[in-house]
């Protein structure tokens, strides 16, 4: 049973302050410097968890984040990781899945169904459709990990951007001596080491020291290199916040992590990595137990060995795989402490004692061929069972960096082979095992990486790899009853795995797959290993032959508070949008813009509302904030040109003074954007572009003028000017009373431009017709936009003025027949299809989009735009709602709305040529099924001769 | 993310910049034949290898060229735009890794 020493030199704890927790409702005590792993250990707490799959109960394994078996629910927060999280006062602390209470778990009875329960379990289960509901359910309940509160508060997790000449990846000794090898070499190191207490992991203390000093060195302890990005952006991920690192150059001194040997109930409680016993020990003070077994395969095991003894901690025997164990001192060192040693024995099967935890092992000796001679087995007691059989790389971040391994018989392991630009990998890694080796290999990659941001010159030296090997080539002992586990978070046995092989998942990718080995939290940190070598195995092929997978990013699981956004969604405003809500503007989304969609007035419905808006500018007067749409100035000697080539229409002999609308089309003559364009100079154009097409419009102008090399230069100012619409039969005298410019009709004709003052503002002020009235679009610095608002909403209250919205406005310019380009046009549609060849210039020598409406000229439209009425009694079509001729799809609604003007319903739909003339009668077919009758009429529906343009129509 | 280096500003972020297609010469829409220049409108090689490609870093406006090699994900060269104007090395057909 584990359980606390006596003060140790160097440990991790502050034994003076003592903390109070609770664990499934039982109250202990640690210390301040514990974790929750350690703390539950100390006060002999046996299991801390009960398995995925069949509910087994588990303890500490690795105590290194590298198993599930210490997730812990912590004060509401799930999935917490026992192993690395610090123990605070007062935190309640209980296990995950478990079915009433973790010693009483009712799901425990799994584990006798084990059978029932063959590899690709859900493959098999959730065959049958019928039953999928069923398992579904049932699995959503018995798995999985820990609770989520739905409650739980939202936390904000800052976002940090880390800059660095040279970033290493591990603080052990290679880790440490790269740091300090960079920052001599003049580098701006940044250090990153996952352990709270950053120790050194056996480096000298002079080095130690050395990094600390160093000013030149950043320290990220407790912090993960979680995931590896393009050009070296690295995310470190620390319990409070993501540190978005870019370096120039990366270290890998990841090292390597410690394999279990698999074995007959291996998952019992109190069979611990020696790594994590040993750091239990050395930084906790806690012994793994009275009675300890080690299980030894490499050298380490002798080394941990003698470090347990000389704390006091009784070690019955050591199982040793192999035939004879290294010639090494520390060998010499436990046969004179008289600790006997097994050689070329095996671990058959652990045994479980009354407490759920193990009580003894049994042990068979193993033939030179790995053979077990299960007839001869001894029993060992114990109360703790410690594995040193074997390392795995702990390669995953750098196969993420794009790096490459090859497998080294020699060493049993993994090793870096292709080093993409930037990266290195030192220590252990690298199967580089001495500590003076480790050292002098970290040297050198610091150098080298430093070298590599332009730091000093490149180091040369060459690191032989250990002599040594580190790892059991098959630390995997079979049994006629199983339960010798690969992947303890996932629950994989030994025959799991070769089932999987033998159903045809036999590579290394679809064994994980299918079996779901190193799918687990900890990814395989525990199990890839030796399921690549029980895969090798099976198929009687070499591990070199099968290849790692890649993990993805997170290497540890990292907390999603630490990932998630920021809910951030800028949206643009007008200058007047405190007015907009001051007359009761209900908001509509318009690119990146609010915009009013209409104006609520308090006893009107919003289709009242949008009918008085309309009905305003038709009778009196509207004003509509148009300042969402992109404007744009082109200025130079070529302004024309360039606007000659980039629009379908003609600019250049635009007179001064004059707008002309613009239609934009692409490469192959697809309508992309339109807008008016006014000729405020003989080298100066001012126009607009649609509300969401400006950034794209403008950039795109951009690459067109470099590329085309034309004397001239665009500007876009749609941030910096406001723009309003003001219109209707009442406008002119409305305005006139405001400006200095002359609105008469011989002094500014339709479509003309002036500029001058407005309400003491300096406007430039365009004739338009979009809405169909009398109407001016007033341009302006958007810092003056208020003033102009305010003015013209005072000087139109009496006659009439309403403000009007997007709603409002669509309704207008359909009963003119104009459309909307992207509502009523598609990505296909060309300018023959819309009916805006008026606005093309054929016979320019060059435009975008010419060539292609030759061919589109000479082929004849698919499709045409028609103006289409239904009798006012008739239900609204939605917009997209299909025509339908002869039970065939030929044409959509692109716009439709109710006409109070007209009093009948109006649209515009995109029609096959077939039915594309005035007077055809066409069906419609709505969202129930049933069919509107309608027919096609000429646009514009409203005033077709323009007769509203004219000053004097009405006064 | 990436960094790409920009010819007027230097490192920055790749979300600076938008993507402005392949870089593609057009046939003399005069004297192109139809089918020739539907090729060109509609037709883009996916194959992998060295592209010429327009870039803008947005902030700034400033459209480049780049040379990226788009089996490694990796900038080779960067050109202002007046070397598209120019004519640019033209690329081994195929689009061989550079």
């Amino acid at each position: 049973m584990m359980h606390r020493l006596d003060v140790q030199p160097g440990e991790c704890l502050d034994r003076r302050q003592v903390l109070n927790f609770s664990f499934e409702g039982r109250n202990y005590q640690g210390y301040a410097g514990d974790t929750l792993s350690s703390a539950l250990a100390a006060a002999g707490v046996a299991y801390l968890a009960r398995s995925f799959k069949y509910h087994r109960p588990r303890g500490i394994l690795s105590f290194a984040n590298h198993d599930s078996n210490t997730l812990l629910q912590v004060d509401g927060v799930p999935n917490v990781r026992g192993d690395v999280t610090l123990l605070r006062e007062g935190m309640r602390v209980s296990a995950i899945n478990t079915f009433g209470g973790l010693a009483h778990d009712k799901a425990r009875v799994l584990d006798r169904f084990a059978r029932l329960l063959p590899v690709g379990f859900y493959y098999k289960a959730f065959h049958s459709k019928r039953l999928f509901a069923v398992w579904e359910r049932m699995f959503r309940a018995l798995t999985g990990l820990g609770e989520v509160n739905l409650g739980a508060a939202r936390e904000a997790t800052p976002k940090r951007y880390g800059f660095c000449d040279v970033l290493v990846i591990g603080a052990g000794p290679s880790g440490l001596s790269a740091a300090l090898a960079a920052a001599e070499n003049g580098a701006q190191v940044a250090l990153v080491d996952e352990s709270l207490t950053p120790a050194g992991n056996g480096a000298p203390a002079a080095l130690l020291d050395a990094v600390h000093a160093s000013n030149a060195i950043t320290h990220f302890p407790a912090t993960v290199a979680a995931g590896y990005y393009a050009d070296h952006w690295v995310a470190l991920a620390s319990a409070t916040h993501m540190t978005k690192m870019r370096a120039k150059a990366v270290v890998f001194a990841t090292g390597v992590i410690a394999q279990p040997a698999v074995f007959r109930n291996n998952d019992l409680p109190g069979v611990m990595l020696a790594a994590g016993a040993a750091r239990l020990l050395a930084h906790y003070g806690v012994a793994p137990g009275r009675r300890v077994v080690f299980i030894a395969a490499n050298l380490e095991a002798y080394l941990h060995c003698l470090e347990f003894h000389a704390r006091g901690v009784p070690i019955a025997a050591i199982v040793e795989l192999r035939a004879a164990p290294d010639d090494h001192a520390a060998v010499t060192a436990c046969a004179a402490a008289g600790i006997s040693v097994l050689p070329a024995h095996a671990p058959y099967e652990a045994i479980c004692g009354p407490d759920g935890a193990v009580a003894a092992l049994l042990v068979a000796p193993l033939n030179v061929a790995g053979q077990i001679d299960a007839g001869a087995t001894r029993r060992l007691e114990c109360d703790a069972i410690l594995m040193s059989v074997g390392w795995a790389a702990a390669a995953q971040l750098f196969l993420q960096a794009g790096g490459s391994t090859r497998f080294l018989d020699a060493l049993q392991q993994f090793v870096p082979q292709e080093l993409p630009s930037g990266i290195f990998a030192a220590g252990r890694l690298n199967g580089v095992y001495d500590i003076d080796a480790r050292l002098a290999d970290g040297r050198r990659a610091g150098s080298q990486a430093a070298a590599h941001a332009g730091f000093g010159a490149p180091s040369s030296a060459v690191i032989a790899r250990s002599k040594r090997c580190p790892s059991h080539p098959f630390p995997i002992i079979d049994h006629p009853r199983g339960k010798n586990f690969v992947d303890f978070d996932e629950d994989l046995q030994v025959k799991d795995l070769e089932n999987a092989a033998q159903e045809g998942f036999d590579s290394s990718e679809l064994l994980k797959r299918y079996s779901t080995v190193g799918m687990g939290p900890s990814q395989g940190k525990h199990s890839n290993m030796n399921a690549l070598r029980i895969l090798a195995r099976y198929r009687g092929i070499g591990v070199e032959a099968l290849g790692l997978t890649t993990s993805r990013p997170m290497y540890h699981p990292v907390p999603m508070k630490l990932l998630a956004g920021r809910s951030f969604y800028p949206e643009r405003r007008t200058p007047v949008d405190a007015q907009h809500a001051a007359w009761g503007a209900v908001w509509m989304a318009a690119g990146n813009w609010r915009r009013p969609e209409y104006y609520a007035v308090s006893g009107e419905s919003r289709a009242e509302s949008i009918d008085a808006e309309v009905h305003a500018v038709r009778g009196a007067v509207g004003i509509i904030d148009v300042g969402t749409l992109g404007k744009i100035e082109v200025h130079g000697p070529d302004a024309a040109e360039l606007l000659d080539r980039v629009y379908a229409g003609r600019y250049s002999d635009l007179k001064v003074g004059m707008t002309r609308y613009g239609l934009m089309l692409d490469e192959s003559g697809v309508i992309i954007d339109d807008g008016v364009i006014a000729r405020l100079g003989e080298q100066l154009f001012y126009f607009t572009t649609t509300t969401g097409g400006s950034a794209t419009v403008f950039r795109e102008l951009l690459r067109l003028n470099a590329l085309w090399g034309l004397d001239c230069a665009l500007m876009n100012v749609t941030g910096h000017r406001a723009a309003f619409n003001f219109a209707g039969p009442f406008s002119r005298e409305i305005l006139q009373g405001l400006t200095d410019i002359d609105l008469r009709d011989e002094a500014f004709p339709y479509l003309a431009v002036r500029s001058g003052k407005v309400a003491g503002t300096a406007v430039r002020l365009m004739r338009v017709g979009f809405v169909g009235e009398l109407g001016y679009e007033i341009h302006m610095a958007a810092g003056n936009a208020v003033e102009v608002w305010q003015a013209l909403c005072a000087s139109g209250k009496p006659k009439g003025l309403r403000p009007f919205g997007v709603e409002a406005q669509r309704v207008l310019r359909l009963e003119k027949g104009h459309f909307i380009v992207g509502q009523d046009t598609d990505g296909l549609t060309d300018p023959y299809e819309a009916n805006a060849m008026w606005a093309v210039a054929m016979k320019k020598p060059f435009f975008v989009g010419q060539r292609s409406l030759r061919i589109l000229q000479a082929r004849g439209p698919r499709q045409k735009l028609m103006g289409i009425e239904l009798a006012a009694a008739t239900p609204l079509p939605k917009e997209c709602h299909l025509v339908i001729e002869q039970d065939a799809i030929a044409g959509r609604v692109t716009s439709v709305t109710h006409s109070r003007t007209l009093n009948r319903s109006i649209g515009l739909a995109m029609l096959s040529p077939a039915l594309a003339e005035i007077g055809r009668d066409i069906r419609i077919r709505v969202d129930d099924g049933a069919m509107l009758a309608a027919r096609v009429v000429a646009a514009p529906f409203y005033d077709p001769k323009n007769l509203r343009q004219r000053v004097d129509f009405r006064s | 993310m990436k960094v790409m280096v920009c010819p007027l500003n230097g490192p920055r972020p790749v979300s600076e910049f938008a993507y402005g297609g392949e870089i593609r010469t057009s046939p003399n829409p005069d004297t192109c034949s139809d089918a020739e220049w539907s090729a060109y409108v509609f037709n883009r090689s996916g194959s992998p290898g060295a592209k010429y490609e327009w870039w803008c870093h947005i902030a700034s406006g400033f459209w480049f060229a780049v040379l990226r090699d788009t089996t490694r994900d990796v900038v080779v060269a960067t050109y202002p735009a007046e070397a598209v104007r120019c004519g640019l090395t033209p690329l081994p057909a195929g689009g061989a890794s550079a």
